[in-house]
């Protein structure tokens, strides 16, 4: 990208201070650096239990009948006998339901935008921290309270006689209004509502951050793709999380204080709640998609050794993404009971989308065409996230179509679907940032091999698990199933067997970091050489407490 | 007509994802949609295989520009690299070409999403489909004394009471105790609506799927063009016993449609068994077709 002149970063670290106590450094912490481990740390620790809840749900798949959850429901809240069974079906739907709030709000958000974001952008854009520090340490300490509520709603009660939110991360009404009574649902909004703050707060501080703090000559079409997916990621949670947090406060009210919004005896409107659901919830998943498509435009020029290819059709390929994201939720209702012309709309505009996709799978191979590549760790991460996103892209091309959703609608095909593009998608994205920076974050290299068996434990993995689910879905097994008619049986067996080889490659991946950091093998300012142009490259591993004392000045 | 056109295409996908013929239930191992017994499923099977014809090429394309770009572009094939990084003719391109094939999508899709809303004939039938936590009430409009009753999950114990012993034509999760019957080839509409919290009317081999949602009346239609026993599931998340509140309609000709309407009035345990042992010969041949095709 844009060719630099930068001063170094002064290496002496706070010199001007006195030394950080523990406690100053980590809990009171407003250096984006800081924050940015916190949340990388956060997100580890949140992907994991998150992770070990759908192993779970794929042991309970693995053969029809009720598998285990009769057991975890006897274990965990004391159920005997037949309620046991009850319990456990319940249970089964509380952890869908907490694996998709988790892997969403505690996971992809907080490494992608808290983690990688907080460390990467002030950094690549010259600015020597965000514009907000105490701001930045509030929205990370404001995620772990809300990540605690969510825990905490799984044991209380929900539903009469059994615990947790089990509605599924939507919380349609009336399900999540009369049809689960207990403090578990308050509970689950209340930190979907804290989490939204924190976002909301993170999402100021980068706008602010990126449009007032470039360095001399970082003019917006010199930025780096990254800090460009971050700032419109940042418009899409400052514009979609209010409309969230609406929605479920009228949800707070219709269950606490006899309002009825989305109650029909009332002059209410389940589906109103929909509405407002989804407006926030697809530009949601544009929102975890959108700082991984930045994230693998760095890793493919650096690791090609060329620059970006159609730097200004990728930067506002991701603007045409972000806008017309908002325009196109209620493809997640083509079954509600829409009008014939509402739901051509909705078709019309969601194929749209298709096209600035397009555009950044075809610029990320145009990229790498006549480049001379390394197939580093972070670079096969980024060539399986551009496959396995065309996977799941071209799916939703499909589920786009009203028409033959209609079929596929709530069915396992849209499972397979979603996890293409997030949990093949976005993950990838993440473990490819992971290994791209971890050198400059910690100082210390990874090791190739193990950073490489991770990558392709992972990849069968998570392919075993999920292409069988298209067929699965084709064939009509519907979601969000603890049992299902015993022909469904074949491909959910395969389905658990992918579960388990991926919860190997995360153990892989952990092994990975343990053994960096042991063997502490010195990284360099710039293991990547040529290609890593972007302003880390020029501080040194890790970088300074401060940078930038002196800006850089772009040419 | 373009449909016939592209029937040829159609065709050689169904022998691409090849599933039992005329099984009115998911089959090991599936891969494809069910099998259709409506024109409207009939349509979005074709639709399916036809949308394949194009991102089935469109990801080997992705797949095999990436495996040039690695063999071809890798550091020890080609250790200097190229410069470029615009080339506005290819831009162009990759952006208009996605354009057509997106319209080549979007014709059949609306006219398939067209059909499926704004059906050109007038009912001739009109059931009433209600959602509850964790079974399907059904009401049937005709005469002067409407006829309903409610459809539970088979549970296994009850299978030899019922004479549904047959785990090929009843299975697990799917049979219920009381379907829902309706005439062959007759326009039937379908009102669905939901008691308690939402659920979902499903019937994957109709090609119908619509909420259950309280205080809202929903509306879809069927017409099914051959006999046989349906099954479907309930198709939005709706509480603990979600995966056990299968749909099953019975599709009868005219004649025996009007034998047991007549006789559900006084009593629809009776008349289904009844119906049932009117229609049991063809049941179970479908049956054993089916097993000797496995």
């Amino acid at each position: 990208m844009a060719g630099t002149s930068a001063a170094h970063g002064d290496h002496h670290d706070h010199h001007e201070h006195k030394p950080l106590t523990f406690f100053q450094r980590w809990f009171l912490s407003t250096n984006h650096k800081d924050i940015g481990t916190l949340y990388l740390i956060f997100a580890i620790v949140a992907g994991l239990i998150g992770g070990t809840l759908s192993v779970f749900m794929r042991m309970e798949l693995q053969e029809p009948g009720i598998q285990i959850f009769h057991g975890l429901a006897q274990m965990v809240y004391g159920f005997q006998g037949d309620a046991a069974i009850d319990g456990g079906k319940h249970m089964f739907n509380v952890f869908t339901t907490a694996h998709a709030l988790i892997m969403i709000f505690f996971m992809v958000m907080p490494a992608l935008i808290g983690g990688f974001a907080n460390w990467m952008v002030p950094i690549m854009i010259g600015a020597p921290d965000m514009a907000f520090p105490r701001m930045n340490n509030i929205s990370f300490w404001l995620i772990v309270p809300a990540f605690l509520l969510t825990l905490m709603s799984m044991f209380v009660e929900g539903p009469a006689g059994a615990y947790g939110v089990g509605g599924g991360w939507t919380l349609y009404p009336p399900f999540s209004t009369s049809g689960q009574p207990g403090p578990a649902m308050d509970l689950a909004i209340l930190g979907i509502h804290i989490a939204g703050a924190s976002s909301i707060l993170g999402a100021i501080n980068f706008i602010t951050t990126i449009l007032n703090m470039r360095a001399p000559g970082m003019t917006l079409h010199k930025m780096p793709l990254f800090a460009w997916s971050v700032l419109i990621t940042a418009f899409l949670l400052l514009l979609s999380l209010p409309v969230l947090a609406g929605g479920i406060t009228m949800l707070l009210t219709d269950r606490n204080f006899g309002t009825t919004f989305f109650a029909p005896e009332g002059g209410g409107d389940p589906i109103l709640y929909q509405h407002l659901f989804w407006f926030f919830g697809h530009p949601e998943v544009y929102i975890l998609i959108l700082p991984g498509f930045g994230i693998v435009s760095h890793i493919v020029s650096t690791f090609a050794r060329k620059p970006i290819f159609g730097y200004l059709g990728m930067a506002y390929a991701m603007v045409a993404i972000g806008a017309v994201g908002f325009v196109v939720w209620a493809h997640h209702m083509y079954t509600v009971g829409m009008s014939l012309d509402t739901q051509r709309y909705f078709v019309f505009a969601t194929m749209v989308i298709a096209i600035p996709t397009g555009i950044k799978i075809f610029s990320w191979i145009a990229t790498m065409w006549g480049g001379s590549i390394r197939f580093t760790t972070p670079m096969v991460w980024a060539i399986g996230f551009i496959f396995l996103f065309t996977v799941g892209g071209v799916t939703g091309v499909q589920l786009a179509n009203a028409g033959l959703d209609r079929a596929l609608h709530d069915t396992y095909y849209v499972v397979a679907h979603f996890h293409y593009v997030l949990s093949l998608g976005a993950v990838f994205a993440i473990f490819a940032a992971w290994y791209y920076w971890f050198p400059k974050m910690t100082g210390y290299m990874y090791s190739e091999f193990i950073g490489k068996l991770h990558f392709w434990v992972m990849f069968v993995g998570v392919n075993l698990i999920f292409f069988p689910q298209h067929f699965l879905g084709l064939a009509g097994m519907p979601r969000r199933y603890i049992d299902y008619p015993d022909a469904f049986a074949g491909w959910n067996l395969v389905s658990s067997y992918g579960s388990y080889i991926s919860a190997v490659g995360v153990l892989i991946f952990l092994y990975g970091v343990f053994e960096a950091f042991s063997k502490k093998r010195v990284a360099g300012d710039n293991p990547w050489g040529e290609g890593a142009n972007t302003l880390e490259w020029q501080l040194s591993s890790p970088p300074p407490f401060h940078q930038w004392e002196q800006l850089p000045k772009i040419k | 007509m373009k449909n016939k056109a592209y029937a040829g295409l159609a065709a050689l996908g169904c022998l691409l994802f090849a599933s039992t013929a005329f099984a009115d239930q998911p089959v090991e191992w599936q891969k494809g949609l069910q099998p259709a017994a409506t024109s409207i499923m009939e349509e979005i099977r074709w639709f399916e295989q036809y949308t394949l014809w194009f991102i089935v090429p469109i990801t080997l394309f992705v797949l095999l520009l990436l495996i040039i770009v690695v063999v071809k572009f890798r550091e020890s094939a080609n250790p200097v690299p190229s410069k470029t990084s615009h080339n506005t003719a290819i831009e162009v391109v990759w952006t208009l070409g996605p354009v057509i094939v997106l319209l080549f999508l979007a014709v059949p899709s609306f006219q398939l999403l067209t059909k499926q809303l704004a059906p050109t004939e007038e009912p001739e039938l009109t059931i009433k489909a209600t959602g509850y936590q964790w079974y399907w009430g059904y009401e049937y409009q005709v005469g002067d004394n409407p006829l309903s009753f409610d459809s539970l999950l088979l549970q296994e114990g009850d299978r030899a009471a019922a004479g549904k012993e047959d785990k090929a034509v009843y299975p697990r999760l799917l049979a219920v105790d009381n379907e829902v019957v309706v005439p062959v080839g007759k326009h039937v509409r379908l009102l669905v609506t939901a008691g308690d919290v939402i659920h979902a009317f499903a019937m994957p081999s109709f090609g119908v799927k619509i909420d259950a949602v309280p205080g809202r009346l929903n509306e879809t239609w069927f017409k099914a063009d051959r006999e046989g026993l349906f099954y479907g599931q309930c198709s939005e998340l709706c509480g603990k016993d979600h995966a056990f509140m299968p749909i099953a309609v019975r599709v009868v000709s005219q004649e025996k449609f009007d034998t047991w309407l007549a006789a559900a009035a006084t009593n629809v345990g009776e008349a289904n068994k009844a119906l049932m042992a009117s229609v049991d010969g063809a049941a179970k041949s479908v049956a054993v077709a089916e097993n000797a095709a496995q």
